[in-house]
């Protein structure tokens, strides 16, 4: 792969990096001035403020933040400098847990998770509990990073992983400004391999769908329309095949944040957030039914809580002081980038939900 | 009063024009969301056409919607751009086609 597309804002040592300036930003400004609604007030519009959270379905495990790509979007802040990784210890509390929950599936995060380095033994461990649906987002370019991973397809094969994969665009040019000079290529390489192993196949158990995210300040279009179109060319230029795309808009923090704030684009993107708002995307946004464990075994409500800091809303708050009941019910945490989650048909990591 | 005739933001209060004449307003934003629905004619093809018009028309307003829309739906600048192209090459058609007339006029005008 190419030159790294950039570095993270903690390696710059920009302010952003630190979660309290992000939520500064996301509660002053045009929300301070009545400009725009807060996310709070808009909910309680149409009476569902508090958020609740319902029946667990989705454990959603963040491994580390290290990743060897530095895409301009990642809420996460991932990249090969961050030294944040799960420890063997904390994966353990979570097997214990992965044991009793009603959850059905089990989400495994990062930067990039391949590069835990107990990555292999806790996919295997946490298989022989019996999973439903077991998925690990990969970012493709792992498999071809180095050769310790090339075996990557057949090790998800012989677990029955379900592959979720980002992919920008069904063009090399989009796809490598968002994310890295050589990615695509990569990712293609990456996603035949898949194939080959049977992934992604029409009528194949072993799943492999694709993650959208926009390459800039606008939304997803319409999610069904850009599965149509990324099927179409992915199999016309390479033979690529995948199951599902999932369209998912990028929420203002971190890194993309950043970038907002740096091209001038912030208060627009949070007018089109504001304006395409959609109460019937509440109802099911994914932190009513997922929870997101931290590298170092803390609960959030999401992925994104998680990187602005907000913990979750209990008296369970630590993976090994785990207990469903007290979690379910819970009052939802939110901010101004909650909104991120209800424009349109809605966003998750499961793409639409409205 | 404002700087500049165009102002990016005001975009945003399109919607407003409704205020001063209700039923008028309403019936425009309906006639025009119905025009760009998937029909013979896919979303995708209208926004195109949508964004050479919006810069044969100049309007800067539609050229900032249908830009971003375009880059929405998934369209590459390389697609946006030959749009572009058709609707120049209708413009200067449109212009040099005249020119028939000038040829006429200096025909008929000259001994």
């Amino acid at each position: 792969m190419g030159k790294l597309k950039t570095q993270s804002l903690q390696k710059r040592d920009s302010d952003l990096a630190k979660s309290n300036k992000q939520l500064d930003i996301l509660s002053n400004g045009i929300f301070a001035n009545g400009e725009l609604p807060t996310f709070k007030n808009k909910i309680s519009e149409t009476n569902q403020f508090p958020l609740k959270a319902k029946k667990l379905e989705i454990l959603q495990i963040n491994v580390g933040y290290m990743c060897n790509q530095v895409c301009e979007h990642c809420h996460v802040d991932a990249g090969p400098d961050r030294k944040e990784i799960m420890t063997r210890e904390t994966m353990q509390q979570i097997l214990d847990v992965i044991k009793t929950t009603g959850a059905h599936t089990l989400d495994l995060t990062g930067g990039a998770p391949e590069m835990n380095p107990h990555f292999r033994w806790f996919v295997e461990e946490a298989s022989k509990v019996g999973v439903k649906d077991f998925i690990v987002r990969s970012n493709l370019t792992i498999i071809r990073a180095n050769k310790k991973y090339y075996d990557l397809p057949d090790f998800f094969k012989k677990h029955n992983i379900h592959v979720v994969s980002s992919m920008p665009h069904w063009t090399r040019g989009k796809t490598d400004k968002q994310r890295g000079e050589g990615v695509f290529d990569m990712s293609i390489k990456a996603l035949q391999e898949l194939n080959e192993r049977g992934y992604g196949m029409p009528g194949s158990d072993l799943k492999l769908d694709l993650v959208y995210n926009p390459n800039g300040a606008y939304l997803p279009g319409d999610q069904a329309t850009m599965e149509k179109d990324f099927k179409k060319a992915l199999m016309e230029d390479f033979g690529i095949n995948f199951h599902s795309l999932f369209a998912i808009t990028n929420l203002p923090i971190a890194r993309f944040l950043d970038y907002l704030i740096a091209s001038e684009n912030y208060e627009d993107y949070m007018y089109a957030l504001v304006e395409a708002y959609n109460p019937a995307a509440v109802e099911n946004v994914m932190c009513t039914n997922t929870l997101s464990v931290s590298w170092d075994g803390y609960l959030f409500d999401c992925d994104f809580n998680q990187m602005l800091e907000l913990p979750v809303n209990s008296k369970s708050r630590h993976i090994s002081e785990y207990q469903e009941e007290l979690l379910e019910g819970r009052n939802i945490v939110i901010s101004q980038h909650c909104y991120g989650c209800t424009a349109g048909a809605g966003s998750s990591c499961q793409g639409v939900v409205a | 009063m404002s700087k500049t005739y165009y102002d990016p933001a005001d975009l945003r209060k399109f919607g407003k024009i409704s205020e001063w004449n209700q039923e008028l307003g309403d019936k425009f934003f309906d006639y025009y969301g119905k025009v760009f629905e998937e029909g013979a004619l896919t979303a995708r093809e209208k926004s195109l056409i949508a964004l050479a018009v919006a810069h044969t028309e100049q309007c800067p307003y539609c050229i900032d919607a249908y830009t971003k829309d375009g880059l929405q739906r998934g369209i590459t600048k390389e697609e946006m751009m030959e749009a572009l192209h058709v609707g120049a090459a209708i413009k200067s058609g449109a212009t040099l086609v005249h020119g028939v007339q000038m040829m006429n006029k200096v025909n008929k005008l000259e001994m």
